[in-house]
C-alpha cells in the first residue's frame, strides 16, 4: 500500500447557526483553509470525498451533486459517503483507501452539517415499521445505555459532569469552537436542567453549524509540504447488527474489534503508554469513560476512574478530546472527521493552545447508528 | 493528474456474481432488509461463498426515497453482521459502492467483496422527490421535476439534430423487445415504432416510451481478486479500468446535448478499443443517444441487450445492475470485452464508466 499523509487540514467557525453562509460557503471555508495549510489550490486536487449525515438533517438529496461546483469536482470524481454518525470518519477512511491504492495522489476530503437549515430532531424521530419510535433524539437513545454502564461499574453520578466541565474548558482553548463556557464548573453542571436521566442540559453536545475539511497525500506530495504531515498508520471500520440479541450496546463488539484492527495496523499494543491523545466522539458526557474502556484503555469498570483521576485532562498522561470533543461543537456529520482532524492537528503539532506538549501518536475515533457504527484511525509524526 | 505510473500493477478484480430481484411497478410487501436478504444470498451462493469469507462490504441506498433517515442501517440486517463488519455505505446508486469496494480490493489486504444496493422508487412521487436533489437556493423552489428537466435535454439535442422522434421511438422498441429475454425486467413488450410515435407526449418532445419506468428493487453483486477469483466463477468478468467524473450542477452551465463527463470518464477508464456488448445507464431514450457518442461506441455494439433503464429503472440500483448485468453476460461467454456505465443527478450530472473483460 503507497503510504498516506494528512497535509491539510481546515474548519470552520462552528456555530448554532452560520446565517452568514450557505451550505457550500460553509464547505468552502474549511476547504480553502486546508488547501492554503497545504499550500496548495483546487487544480492540486485529484478527487473529492465528502461524508454528512442523513440528507433530512438539510433537506438536500445526495446534495453533493449540487455541491460540485463549490467543491472544485466538475471534471473529477467525487463520492459522497454516509455511515450514520461515524460518516466524517468513515468518509476520512475511504478518501485515504484513493491514496493506499494508488488511484490517486491528492485528494480533498470533507465532511459537514448545516444543522440550522432543517431540525435533527425532528429527522432522528421517524415512525419506523415494527421499531420503537424514538420519539427523544439521541439523548433518548443513549441514557438507558449510560445507566446500564453506571449500575454495571458502579461509577458514581458526579462522572459525568466532570468530563463535561473538562472538555469545555479545553474547548475555550479552541479557537473554533463552538461553546465558549469559561465560566462552567461541577456545580453549574449539577444545577442544569435533567434532559434524559442522567444526562443533563450541560452533560450533552449543541447542534451545530460547521464543516472540516482535509487534504490527503501519497508520500511524495507528503515530502514536499511545507507543514509537518501526519502520516495515517492505520485505518478500520466495524459495522454490527440492529436486530440482534446478542449486542451488548454498553461495550459494543464492532467498537472491540475495530481498536484491535487499527491498534495491531499501527503495531500499538499497549494503548495507554503508546497513543499520547486521543480524539473521541463523545456527545454525552458519560461515554468519556464507556469508550476508555471499549477502546481497551483500561479494563471494564476502570474507564471513571481514569476520568475521575485527572488521567484524562489535558495535562494528564492520557489526554482526551483537547479540544473540546464532540461535547463543544457538534455538526453531526462532521463530528467524525473533526476528531481524525484534531488527531492529526495534535501530531503535527499545530493544535495551539491545545496542543498536547510532544504528541507523535495519536487516535481519531468516530461512533453513530445505535453504537453500532466504528470508524478509526492512528496518525503519526513519522511515516509508518 | 490520476496516476498513470503506477508503481505497482494494479491487482486483477473481478465480478464473480450478481443477483437481483424482479423489478416491479410498487412492491407494497417488502423493507430494506427483506429486499437485501434475498439478493445477498443469491450472490454469495452463486459465488461459492459465506458472509465470513466476505473481507469487506458496501452498499448504496437513498433515505430520501424511502423517506426516512438512516434507512441503509436496517438493511445492515440482511449480512448478520457478527462478528462486526467491515463494512461502509455511499448515498449514491450502487455502482458507486462497487467502486469504493474495488478501491478496497487495490489496497492489497483484502480479497473478496460485497455490494449491495436497493431502492424503493414507488413510495413518494418520484418526479418531485428527484426535485430534491436540486440547489436548494436556486433551483429546488421552482420544482422542476426530473421528466422536465430531461425534456429540456432532449429538447436540446433535437434542436441540435442530435436525433430524430423516431429514433427515440427506435431505442425505446429495441429496449422493450431485449428486455423479453430478460425475466427481471419490468417492461417487456414488443412495441412497433409507428404505434408509439403516434402516442401523445407525455412532456414534450419526451413521450412515456422515453421515460423509465418506476421501479423497486435490489441486487447485489460479488467481487474477487485473484486467485479467489477463479475459485468464484467459471469465468470471471475482470474490472480492468474503472473511472467517474461529476459536472457542473447547474443545468446552463453544461452543453446539455453531449455528456463530457462521461467521456473523461471513459478515457481514465481505458475505455477505447472494440466492445462486444455495452450496458448503459440511460433513464431516457436521447440519453443512449448522448452515452453511445460521449463514448465513441462502434455502431455494431449491443446496446443494453437487458433491456437496461428503460425496461427496470430501480433508484440507487439500476446503475449496479448495468455492471452487474454486463459482466454475467461476458462470464456466459456472450462476448469477451463490455462497458458498463451509471449515472446519477439531473440530465446525466455523474458518470461511472467500467470496463469488462474475461480472459
Amino acid at each position: 500500500m503507497e503510504p498516506c499523509a494528512v497535509i491539510g487540514i481546515g474548519q470552520t467557525q462552528h456555530r448554532a447557526r452560520r446565517e452568514d453562509v450557505s451550505i457550500p460557503g460553509l464547505l468552502r471555508e474549511a476547504a480553502m483553509r486546508a488547501l492554503s495549510d497545504a499550500e496548495l489550490t483546487w487544480k492540486d486536487i485529484d478527487a473529492v470525498v465528502i461524508g454528512t449525515a442523513p440528507d433530512m438533517f438539510e433537506g438536500v438529496m445526495m446534495p453533493e451533486l449540487f455541491l460540485a461546483d463549490a467543491l472544485g469536482a466538475a471534471g473529477k470524481p467525487i463520492s459522497r459517503i454516509h455511515t450514520a454518525g461515524s460518516v466524517g470518519g468513515s468518509t476520512a477512511l475511504v478518501a485515504s483507501h484513493l491514496i493506499h491504492a494508488r488511484i490517486h495522489r491528492c485528494v480533498l476530503t470533507l465532511a459537514f452539517e448545516k444543522q440550522s437549515e432543517s431540525d435533527a430532531m425532528w429527522a432522528l424521530s421517524p415512525t419506523i415499521p415494527f421499531q420503537p419510535q424514538l420519539t427523544a433524539g439521541a439523548g433518548g437513545y443513549f441514557a438507558p445505555l449510560i445507566r446500564a454502564y453506571m449500575r454495571r461499574s458502579g461509577a458514581p453520578r458526579h462522572i459525568g459532569h466532570l468530563v463535561a466541565v473538562k472538555d469545555r474548558l479545553n474547548g475555550v482553548k479552541n479557537p473554533y469552537s463552538h461553546l465558549k463556557l469559561p465560566e462552567i464548573d461541577l456545580a453549574k453542571v449539577e444545577a442544569s436542567p435533567m434532559l434524559w436521566d442522567p444526562i443533563r442540559h450541560l452533560d450533552t453536545c449543541p447542534s451545530s453549524d460547521g464543516a472540516v475539511a482535509m487534504v490527503l497525500s501519497d508520500a511524495a506530495g507528503a515530502g514536499r509540504t511545507p507543514r509537518p504531515p501526519a502520516w495515517i498508520h492505520g485505518g478500520a471500520m466495524r459495522s454490527e447488527p440492529v436486530m440482534f440479541a446478542g449486542r451488548d450496546q454498553v461495550n459494543p463488539r464492532a467498537g472491540i474489534d475495530c481498536a484491535t484492527d487499527v491498534f495491531a495496523q499501527a503495531s500499538i499494543r499497549n494503548p495507554r503508554r503508546d497513543l499520547d491523545v486521543a480524539e473521541i466522539y463523545v456527545p454525552f458526557s458519560w461515554f468519556e469513560p464507556m469508550w476508555l474502556e471499549n477502546l481497551g484503555f483500561c479494563e471494564p469498570g476502570e474507564g471513571w476512574k481514569l476520568t475521575e483521576a485527572g488521567v484524562t485532562a489535558l495535562d494528564g498522561d492520557l489526554p482526551i478530546n483537547p479540544s473540546g470533543g464532540v461535547l463543544c461543537t457538534n455538526p453531526i456529520g462532521a463530528s467524525g472527521m473533526l476528531r481524525f482532524a484534531e488527531a492529526a492537528l495534535q501530531v503535527r503539532g499545530m493544535a495551539g493552545e491545545h496542543q498536547v506538549d510532544g504528541a507523535r501518536k495519536a487516535l481519531g475515533h468516530a461512533y453513530g447508528g445505535g453504537s453500532q457504527f466504528f470508524a478509526m484511525w492512528i496518525v503519526g509524526s513519522d511515516p509508518p | 493528474m490520476a496516476r498513470l505510473d503506477r508503481k505497482n500493477s494494479p491487482r486483477r478484480i473481478a465480478v464473480v456474481a450478481f443477483a437481483q430481484l424482479p423489478n416491479v411497478r410498487r412492491d407494497t410487501e417488502h423493507e430494506e432488509t427483506e429486499l437485501v436478504l434475498p439478493v445477498v444470498n443469491a450472490a454469495l451462493e452463486a459465488a461459492r461463498l459465506t458472509r465470513a469469507d466476505i473481507g469487506f462490504t458496501c452498499s448504496g441506498s437513498s433515505d430520501f426515497l424511502l423517506g426516512r433517515p438512516f434507512s441503509f442501517v436496517s438493511a445492515l440486517d440482511a449480512l448478520a453482521p457478527w462478528p462486526p463488519a467491515s463494512e461502509s455505505h455511499v448515498e449514491m446508486d450502487g455502482a458507486w459502492a462497487l467502486y469504493e469496494a474495488w478501491v478496497r480490493l487495490q489496497c492489497g489486504d483484502v480479497d473478496t467483496a460485497l455490494v449491495y444496493a436497493y431502492g424503493k422508487s414507488s413510495l413518494g412521487d418520484l418526479r418531485d422527490v428527484l426535485a430534491q436533489q436540486l440547489d436548494p437556493y436556486y433551483l429546488a423552489p421552482l420544482v422542476p421535476d426530473s421528466i422536465s428537466l430531461a425534456a429540456l435535454q432532449a429538447r436540446a439535442l433535437l434542436d441540435a439534430g442530435g436525433c430524430s422522434e423516431r429514433d427515440l421511438a427506435e431505442i425505446a422498441s429495441r429496449s422493450r423487445r431485449a428486455a423479453l429475454d430478460n425475466p427481471y425486467a419490468q417492461v417487456r413488450k414488443q412495441s412497433d415504432v409507428e404505434e408509439l410515435l403516434a402516442q401523445p407526449y407525455l412532456v414534450a418532445p419526451l413521450r412515456k416510451h422515453d421515460c423509465p419506468p418506476i421501479s423497486d428493487g435490489a441486487c447485489a453483486v460479488v467481487l474477487a481478486a485473484e486467485p479467489a477469483a477463479h475459485r468464484c466463477s467459471e469465468r470471471p468478468a475482470f474490472i480492468t479500468g474503472m473511472d467517474h467524473r461529476i459536472e457542473a450542477h447547474s443545468l446552463g452551465a453544461r452543453d446539455l446535448t453531449r455528456s463530457s463527463s462521461t467521456r473523461t470518464a471513459a478515457e481514465h477508464a481505458g475505455a477505447t478499443g472494440r466492445f462486444d456488448l455495452a450496458e448503459l445507464h440511460a433513464p431516457f431514450t436521447h440519453q443512449e443517444i448522448i452515452l453511445r457518442r460521449a463514448l465513441g461506441l462502434a455502431p455494431d455494439v449491443e446496446i443494453n441487450p437487458s433491456g437496461g433503464a428503460l425496461a427496470a429503472n430501480p433508484m440507487m440500483v439500476a446503475g449496479l445492475a448495468r455492471i452487474g448485468e454486463a459482466a454475467m453476460r461476458l462470464s456466459r461467454g456472450a462476448g469477451r470485452r463490455g462497458i458498463a456505465h451509471a449515472t446519477s443527478g439531473p440530465c446525466l450530472q455523474q458518470n461511472l464508466v467500467c470496463v469488462l473483460e474475461t480472459d
